[in-house]
C-alpha cells in the first residue's frame, strides 16, 4: 500500500474514532424530530408509490428508497442553500430531502403534466434549479462525472459551495468514477462522493462484484480520504456529512463517504429480490431500521412521546395522500409537449 | 375506514397472476411494510407488502387462486388510523399512444426546423484577411472567452502543449490555467465533467483530440448533454461545445480515421456543425459557444492548415442551421460538408469544362439541416448528388436523399446518388486509403450518372 492509500485509511480511522469516541452525538430535539419527519415522509411516499405502481398508475422503472432514508436525510442536513446535489435513478428520496414538492414528484411518477418534468422525465429524471438538484440520472455512474462538473463550476467561480454526489455500490465499479476521482483530487474540487452501499447492485451482492468491498478505500490511489459511516443511524450520517462538507468548503478537496445501508425492496418494482433471504431483510428491518432507531432514541431520551409520533404520522400521511391525489388528477401532458424542450 | 388491498402488478405488462400464499389471516394486525402475501407470474415471484396499517377483516381471494386480474381487491383491512386511504379503486392507466396525426411524419419534425436568419451583411469594402482554419478557430474561442468569463476550454494538451493540432495556440498565455485546462487522458470523465459544469451555468468548450476518442464519451454527449433539457421539462440547459477534428486523417488507420457526422446528426437535442472554410469555422464556432444547447462541432484535421479570407469585422457570428450555396448552377445539385465541399467545388470546375453547370451546397450545419435550401435547389436542377467522407449506410446522404425524395419527388429526373467512403474500416496502405475515400472523380462520375451523360 502506498503512502497516499495509507493516508486515506488513517483518515478513515480518524473518522471512526471521532464518531465512536465522541459517544452520544448532540441531541437537539427539533433537529431530530425534523429528521424523523423527513425520513417518514420518504418512507410513506415510497410505499404509496409502490402502491400506485401496483395499480398501473406508475409505469416503467420505479426504484424505491425504503430502508435508506437516513442517508439522504442526514447528509442533506450538512448542506446549505446553493450547494448542489446529484444522484442516480433511486432518486425520489433525494428529491424530497432537497425540499422538492411531493406533488410534483408523484405526478412525474404517474407521467402527468403536473410532474416536475411535465411528465417527460419519469421516475429517474427530475431536476430543480431552485433546490439545486441536478437529477435523476439513469446511466449508472454518469452522475459521478456530472457531479464532479458541478463541483468544478464552484471552484471556477471561487465560491464556497460544494456538490454532494450520490451513487451506489454498483456504480462504484464504473470506470468514469475513477476518472472523476482523479480530476477531483488533482484540482481539489469541492466534491463529496457518497457511496450508498446497500449491498446489492441490482441482484449482485458486493462480495460477488467487488474486489475491494470497503468502498471508502476506493479513493486511495488518488489520495482521497474516505470514511465508513453507519448509514442506518441518521445522527452518525449527519456528523460524517458535516465533517466532509467542512473539508470541501475549506478547499481541501474531495472526500468519499461510504454509507452502509440496506434497501428493503427489490432493485426496482419488477425485482422479486430472490437473491437474498427473507430472514436477512427481516433482520435489518427489525434491528437496524433508521426510523425505528430514531424513534427509540427520542423516546428513551424523553425528547418525544408516542403522541408526538402519531401526530407526525398523521401529518405525513396527509401530505402523501394529497400528493397521490394530485398525481392521479393531474392531466396527461398536452400532445404539444411532445416537441417542446428539445432545444432552448 | 376499510381499505381494500388490490392485486399488484409485478411489471408494466402483467395483467394477471397467481396468489400463491397468504401470510396473514383474518383478525391479524398488519403493519405498514409487512409482507402479507406471495404472488407469482410465469416470470417472477414477489412478496406483497402492506402499505397501510390495520386489522385483516376479510380475505377476498383464497390462496392458490390463479388468474387473479391486476387491481382486483384481494384483502380488506379495517380499523386503520389516520385519514382515509386515497388508494380506493384502481384508476385505469392513461392511454399511452400519441394522437393519430403524430404517428406519421412525412416531413422533418419541428425540432429540426427553426427560424433562421441569413448570414450577416458585410459592410462595403470590408477587409478580408487570409486566415488558416486553425487560427480562425482559435480566434473564435479567444474572442468568446474575452466576451464571457463563463467560457473556458478544456481537453488533452490544450494548454501547455498549445493543442495537439495547435488550435489553442497562445490561449493559455492570454487566459491562464484556470480557463485553459489540460485534462488527464480521460475522455469519459472530462466530457461528463464538462456537461455537469454546463448544467451548473458555465459554458465549457470541450476539445477532443479527435472525435474518434469521443466514443469513450458518447454517453455523456447524447444521454447527459443531449437529453437533459427534455427530461427536465425545460428546467436544465446545457450550453456546451464539443469540438475537435473529425473524419479521415492521413495514414493513421481505422481507429483514428472515421467520420461521425451521421452518428451525431441523428440525435434530437444536439446541434451538429461541420464547417468547410475559415470564415465559417470562425463564425459558426462563435455561434456555437453562444448557443444555449449542446453543440457537436466537427472540424477536419486535413483542413486546419488551409487559409481562406475571413472578414475583419468586430464580431463575425453566423447563423446555425443555414446552408450556403458555394457555387450557383443549373444542371445538378451537389451537397457536401466539411472537406468534401472542396472536392465538390473541384468537381464543379471539371464539370463546367464539360458544359455541366453544378450548384454546390455547403451544408455547414447537419442538425438542424437546412433542407429548404436543398429542396429549392433540386426544384431548379432536378438532380441530386450528395458527397460525404463517411460511410454510405444510414449516412448523411441517405437522409438528404430521403428528404428530397419525400419533399421534391416530382422534381427529380433521376434517383439521387451518394458519393461516400467505401463500406470498410479505413485501411492503412496508401493505395487502399485512396481507394476507400471519395475522390473528385467519384463526384464527377455520379453527376454524369444522374444526368445520364457518359
Amino acid at each position: 500500500m502506498n503512502d497516499k492509500a495509507q493516508g486515506a485509511d488513517r483518515a478513515s480511522e480518524r473518522g471512526k474514532a471521532k464518531r465512536n469516541g465522541a459517544a452520544v452525538p448532540a441531541m437537539d430535539r427539533e433537529e431530530l424530530l425534523g429528521f424523523y419527519r423527513q425520513m417518514l415522509l420518504i418512507r410513506r411516499f415510497e410505499e404509496r408509490a409502490g402502491q400506485l405502481y401496483g395499480m398501473g398508475l406508475i409505469a416503467g422503472f420505479c426504484h424505491l428508497y425504503i430502508g435508506q432514508e437516513a442517508v439522504v436525510v442526514g447528509l442533506q442536513s450538512a448542506l446549505k442553500p446553493g450547494d448542489q446535489v446529484i444522484t442516480g435513478y433511486r432518486d425520489h428520496g433525494h428529491m424530497l430531502a432537497c425540499g422538492m414538492d411531493p406533488r410534483g414528484v408523484m405526478a412525474e411518477l404517474t407521467g402527468r403534466a403536473g410532474g416536475l418534468s411535465k411528465g417527460k422525465g419519469g421516475s429517474m429524471h427530475m431536476f430543480s434549479r431552485e433546490q439545486n438538484f441536478f437529477g435523476g440520472h439513469g446511466i449508472v455512474g454518469a452522475q459521478v462525472s456530472l457531479g464532479t462538473g458541478l463541483a468544478f463550476a464552484n471552484r471556477y467561480r471561487k465560491n464556497d459551495h460544494v456538490a454532494m454526489i450520490y451513487f451506489g455500490d454498483g456504480a462504484a465499479n464504473q470506470g468514469q468514477v475513477y476518472e472523476s476521482f482523479n480530476m477531483a483530487m488533482l484540482w481539489k474540487l469541492p466534491a463529496i462522493y457518497v457511496i450508498e452501499n446497500n449491498q446489492y447492485a441490482m441482484g449482485t451482492s458486493v462480495e460477488r462484484s467487488s474486489s475491494e468491498t470497503h468502498f471508502y478505500r476506493r479513493g486511495s490511489s488518488f489520495g482521497i480520504p474516505g470514511e465508513e459511516v453507519d448509514g442506518m443511524d441518521v445522527r452518525a450520517v449527519r456528523d460524517a456529512g458535516t465533517r466532509a462538507v467542512a473539508r470541501a468548503r475549506a478547499g481541501e478537496g474531495p472526500m468519499i463517504l461510504e454509507l452502509k445501508t440496506y434497501r428493503y425492496r427489490g432493485h426496482s418494482m419488477s425485482d422479486p429480490a430472490k437473491y437474498r433471504s427473507r430472514e436477512e431483510v427481516d433482520q435489518m428491518r427489525e434491528t437496524r431500521d433508521p426510523i425505528t432507531q430514531l424513534e427509540n432514541i427520542l423516546l428513551s431520551a424523553g425528547l418525544a412521546t408516542e403522541d408526538d409520533f402519531k401526530g407526525i404520522d398523521r401529518e405525513i400521511r396527509a401530505i402523501v395522500a394529497d400528493s397521490a391525489d394530485f398525481a392521479r388528477e393531474s392531466p396527461e401532458p398536452d400532445p404539444s409537449e411532445l416537441m417542446t424542450d428539445i432545444y432552448s | 375506514m376499510a381499505i381494500e388491498v388490490l392485486m399488484p402488478a409485478l411489471s408494466p405488462t402483467m395483467e394477471e397472476g397467481t396468489l400463491s400464499k397468504w401470510l396473514v389471516k383474518v383478525g391479524d394486525a398488519v403493519k405498514s411494510g409487512q409482507i402479507i402475501a406471495e404472488i407469482e407470474t410465469d416470470k417472477a415471484n414477489m412478496d406483497v407488502e402492506a402499505v397501510d396499517e390495520g386489522v385483516v377483516s376479510q380475505i377476498l381471494v383464497p390462496a392458490g387462486a390463479v388468474g387473479v386480474r391486476v387491481n382486483t381487491p384481494i384483502l380488506v383491512l379495517s380499523g386503520a388510523g389516520g385519514p382515509p386511504a386515497s388508494a380506493g379503486k384502481a384508476m385505469p392507466a392513461p392511454a399511452a399512444s400519441p394522437p393519430a396525426e403524430m404517428r406519421v411524419a412525412p416531413v422533418p419534425a419541428p425540432a429540426s426546423r427553426m427560424v433562421l436568419s441569413a448570414d450577416p451583411e458585410l459592410p462595403a469594402g470590408v477587409e478580408m484577411v487570409a486566415t488558416t482554419i486553425r487560427d480562425a478557430l482559435r480566434d473564435a474561442m479567444a474572442e468568446e472567452m474575452r466576451r464571457d468569463p463563463d467560457v473556458f476550454l478544456m481537453g488533452e494538451e490544450v494548454a501547455q502543449y498549445q493543442g495537439a493540432y495547435k488550435v489553442s495556440r497562445s490561449l493559455l498565455e492570454e487566459f491562464g490555467p484556470d480557463r485553459v485546462i489540460d485534462t488527464p487522458i480521460t475522455e469519459h470523465g472530462f466530457a461528463g465533467l464538462g456537461v455537469g459544469a454546463a448544467m451548473n451555468g458555465l459554458r465549457p468548450i470541450v476539445e477532443f483530440m479527435t472525435w474518434n476518442f469521443a466514443m469513450q464519451a458518447i454517453d455523456h454527449i447524447i444521454n447527459s448533454a443531449g437529453k437533459t433539457l427534455y427530461m427536465s421539462g425545460g428546467a436544465i440547459t446545457c450550453p456546451i461545445v464539443f469540438r475537435g477534428p473529425n473524419g479521415a486523417a492521413s495514414r493513421v488507420g481505422a481507429q483514428h480515421s472515421q467520420d461521425y457526422s451521421a452518428w451525431y446528426m441523428q440525435v434530437p437535442g444536439l446541434k451538429v456543425i461541420a464547417p468547410y472554410d475559415a470564415a465559417d469555422a470562425k463564425g459558426l464556432l462563435k455561434a456555437a459557444i453562444r448557443d444555449s444547447n449542446p453543440v457537436v462541432f466537427l472540424e477536419h484535421e486535413l483542413l486546419y492548415g488551409e487559409a481562406h479570407p475571413v472578414p475583419a469585422v468586430a464580431d463575425w457570428v453566423l447563423p446555425i442551421g443555414k446552408a450556403k450555396i458555394r457555387r450557383p448552377g443549373t444542371d445538378v445539385t451537389i451537397t457536401a460538408h466539411s472537406r468534401m465541399v472542396g472536392f465538390a467545388l473541384k468537381a464543379a470546375d471539371q464539370l463546367a469544362q464539360q458544359g455541366i453547370s453544378a450548384e454546390v451546397i455547403d451544408l455547414r450545419t447537419l442538425r438542424p439541416l437546412d433542407i429548404d435550401t436543398i429542396v429549392e435547389s433540386v426544384r431548379k436542377t432536378n438532380c441530386l448528388v450528395s458527397a460525404e467522407e463517411g460511410w454510405r449506410h444510414a449516412g448523411v446522404g441517405a437522409e438528404i436523399a430521403a428528404l428530397v425524395t419525400e419533399l421534391a419527388f416530382d422534381h427529380l429526373d433521376a434517383p439521387p446518388l451518394r458519393v461516400t467512403q467505401a463500406d470498410c474500416p479505413m485501411p492503412y496502405a496508401a493505395n487502399l486509403e485512396v481507394l476507400s475515400l471519395p475522390q473528385v472523380a467519384d463526384i464527377v462520375a455520379a453527376v454524369k450518372a444522374v444526368l445520364y451523360r457518359s
